[in-house]
């Protein structure tokens, strides 16, 4: 044992190190935590929020009721009912969601062929009840129409690795 | 005065009160919780004597100390309520005994000194310093460490081997078992610790 | 006079008027003294800590008493009902009474002798008294919550107090020395010049060390260990009871700051006696000084992980014993080889 050695041990050294490297994450490092609900954090273009379906630019829905996303949803979230409507084209009657058993794997706005269905930017929609969560064409359309703008510059952003 | 007067018949009553619990409570726990209380109200009793030092130190080695260790032994031990009520009948007539020993002596002692017995009158008054001037902490000390200098310190040399004996007693050396050593292990440096060694792809250690 | 000022600031008799002006700011301060752990704790993990309520988050204190006095009292079945609600009581009147000795000032308008409720000849014993009570609580709480975690908690409390204070008895003694008195007022002027700090530094390291364990602080806080025992030994409380367990133990680590101050950091004396130093009050000084360890208590929970139990029973008895024993002699052979003794 040096005597060096002997000597930090005797005045605890390694303890005043400690505390000042404490001390100087105390006073003179940058906060990492932001302040939540006033401020958020940056997201990805790609990420998986709250699902909304979109319109074309004319006021026309997007979704033509082939029911792909129905089809490939894994946690088999997503009911459609579909019937011609009064011009003759196919559109879906019922377009429901539940929320509770969504996983959010994106899969059905990678099945959509007309990128009706989307998941939004969303992410802060927890509700007091279950029922709120059902989630059905009316409110899909509202979320679609609140968020346009969001949705629309992150798939533009997006569409280069597509 | 009437304060004092007050204060002293409540610490009293307190005292009595736990220590007739302290036999009678069911729980061995609680009677020493009541024991405790009997030995703070005592405390008490002698801050009201003017004998603050001996209130204080017996708040600190009994109620601090002594009664932490009771509770300890109390707490652990499963004790059966019933079962140790058993023996009640048996043990009666000489705890009788003993208790009625104790009183007479306790008469005989305070009724000396109230009604006067003859050669008790004739015993010389210890001098009481001024209580201004002297706190009793420093007369205990000058009395302690002149006069009864040897006895003080065959209490502490008496004490020093009673701990030195149990722990020889209860000390055994176990064979096999891993202890650490904090000292060598704090004085290990990174050096000591830690090899680096460069391992080639495909040609192990 | 002077008992006239008295007897106008507070009609209900000095003694009682004394006592709330000790009281009151002692509560006030232990409620902000768990809201600055919370901001202090925060700072060194680079977070915020409390900041919504009230500016800087300045009422969470408040917040956080109104929501626990409006929680629901749950006694544990198969509980000692009484001892299980004596327990938190008896802490948190036991961290109170103790600071009726601690002499927070000297002089000045309102008082001619020091700033006291009871400036009696033993104070320090008294303190030392109730310090050692302080495991009562403990136990009571182990014991009565009938249930395993609280009762190795409770177990481990006690252990770890009863041997810290030996080495904490034996520190005092050596202050005790050197001042010649138990009275914490005639400690305080007896560092008028130098500060006890000074002479007997290791002594206050050892000091600080042990009133750690003895508050049951980080890194001594085994007998709550969150991570092994759950919370430890009022791992059944709620409610008040709960807010009594949690205040009692902060008012204890600022009393027991407010202990250190007196015996080391020279009490209400400025730290230099020059002009301008010495016009701020002497309370005030006591004030800063007791909030400086007490920042260092939350500093080192910040900076060092927890002891095992062996490793504390170990610094206890092997290393702090020995050395204040040794303290202790070197400073009475000190103080009669120089004949610095007082009151000789």
């Amino acid at each position: 044992m040096s005597t060096a050695r002997a000597i930090s041990q005797l005045f605890l050294w390694e303890l005043v190190k400690g505390l000042g490297l404490t001390l100087k994450y105390m006073f003179f490092k940058k906060r990492v935590t932001i302040n939540y609900p006033y401020e958020k954090g940056a997201i990805s273009p790609r990420f998986r929020g709250e699902h909304a379906l979109r319109r074309y630019p004319s006021g026309e829905e997007r979704c033509i009721a082939c029911k792909l996303c129905e089809a490939i949803c894994p946690a088999q979230a997503i009911t459609i009912e579909a019937e011609p409507r009064e011009d003759g084209q196919r559109r879906t009657t019922r377009y429901d969601i539940d929320m509770t058993k969504c996983i959010y794997c994106g899969y059905c706005q990678e099945a959509c062929p007309v990128d009706a269905i989307v998941q939004g930017p969303n992410f802060e929609f927890a509700t007091e009840t279950r029922e709120e969560l059902y989630y059905n064409k009316d409110k899909l359309l509202a979320n679609g129409d609140r968020w346009e703008t969001e949705i629309a510059q992150n798939i533009a952003l997006d569409a280069a690795y597509r | 005065m009437a304060i004092a007067a007050l204060s002293f018949y409540v610490f009293a009553f307190i005292t009595l009160f736990a220590a007739v619990n302290v036999i009678f409570a069911r729980n061995p726990v609680h009677s020493v919780l009541f024991l405790i209380l009997s030995f703070f109200s005592s405390a008490g009793l002698f801050v009201l004597m003017g004998a603050e030092f001996l209130a204080m130190v017996l708040v600190i080695v009994y109620v601090g100390a002594v009664a932490v260790l009771f509770l300890f032994v109390v707490m652990m031990l499963d004790v059966e309520v019933v079962a140790s009520r058993k023996g009640v009948a048996r043990y009666a007539s000489v705890g009788g005994l003993v208790g009625g020993l104790l009183l007479v002596e306790l008469v005989l002692i305070v009724g000396g000194r109230v009604g006067g017995l003859p050669n008790q009158t004739a015993a010389p008054v210890l001098p009481i310093p001024e209580m201004a001037e002297r706190t009793n902490t420093q007369a205990l000390g000058d009395v302690l460490y002149t006069d009864y200098i040897l006895l003080f310190q065959t209490a502490g040399m008496i004490l020093l081997v009673a701990m030195v004996g149990a722990i020889v007693l209860t000390l055994r050396k176990r064979s096999g078992v891993k202890r650490q050593n904090i000292q060598k292990q704090t004085l290990r440096t990174i050096d000591e610790a830690v090899e680096l060694k460069k391992v080639e792809p495909g040609s192990g250690l | 006079m002077v008992d006239i000022v008295k007897f106008l600031i507070n009609p209900f008799g000095t003694m009682i008027g004394g006592i709330l002006m000790l009281l009151v700011p002692i509560l006030i301060g232990v409620a902000y003294y768990t809201y600055a752990e919370r901001r202090v704790i925060a700072a060194a993990q680079l977070r915020k800590g409390p900041n919504v309520v009230g500016p800087f988050g300045l009422l969470q204190p408040f917040a956080d008493a109104v929501k626990l006095l409006f929680k629901e009292t749950i006694v544990p079945a198969g509980s000692s009902r009484f001892v299980f609600i004596i327990a938190p009581m008896l802490t948190f009147v036991l961290a109170m009474v103790a600071w009726a000795v601690i002499p927070v000032g000297e002089g000045g308008w309102f008082a001619d002798g020091p700033w006291v409720i009871a400036d009696i000849n033993v104070g320090v014993l008294y303190l030392f008294a109730i310090s050692s009570m302080g495991v009562y609580g403990i136990i009571m709480a182990g014991w009565a919550s009938n249930s395993k975690y609280p009762f190795i908690g409770a177990l481990r409390s006690a252990a770890q107090m009863v041997s810290y204070e030996v080495s904490m008895g034996l520190i005092i003694v050596s202050v005790i020395v050197c001042v010649g008195s138990f009275n914490l007022s005639d400690v305080v002027r007896a560092q008028k010049d130098l500060w006890y700090v000074i002479p007997h530094f290791p002594l206050f390291i050892v000091f600080f060390v042990s009133i750690l364990a003895e508050t049951n602080r980080a890194p001594f806080d085994l007998p709550e260990g969150e991570s092994e025992i759950v919370a430890g030994f009022f791992l059944e409380y709620s409610s008040m009871s709960f807010a009594l367990f949690f205040l009692g133990e902060y008012a204890n680590m600022l009393l027991m700051c407010a202990i250190t101050t007196v015996l080391f950091l020279g009490g209400w004396y400025a730290p230099f006696d020059v002009a301008w130093l010495t016009w701020i009050p002497g309370v005030i000084w006591f004030a800063l000084k007791v909030c400086l360890l007490a920042f260092v208590f939350l500093w080192v929970r910040a900076t060092v992980p927890r002891y095992r139990y062996d490793q504390l029973m170990r610094l206890g008895w092997k290393i702090f014993l020995p050395f204040t024993l040794f303290w202790v002699i070197a400073t009475a052979g000190v103080l009669v080889a120089f004949g610095w003794l007082p009151n000789a």
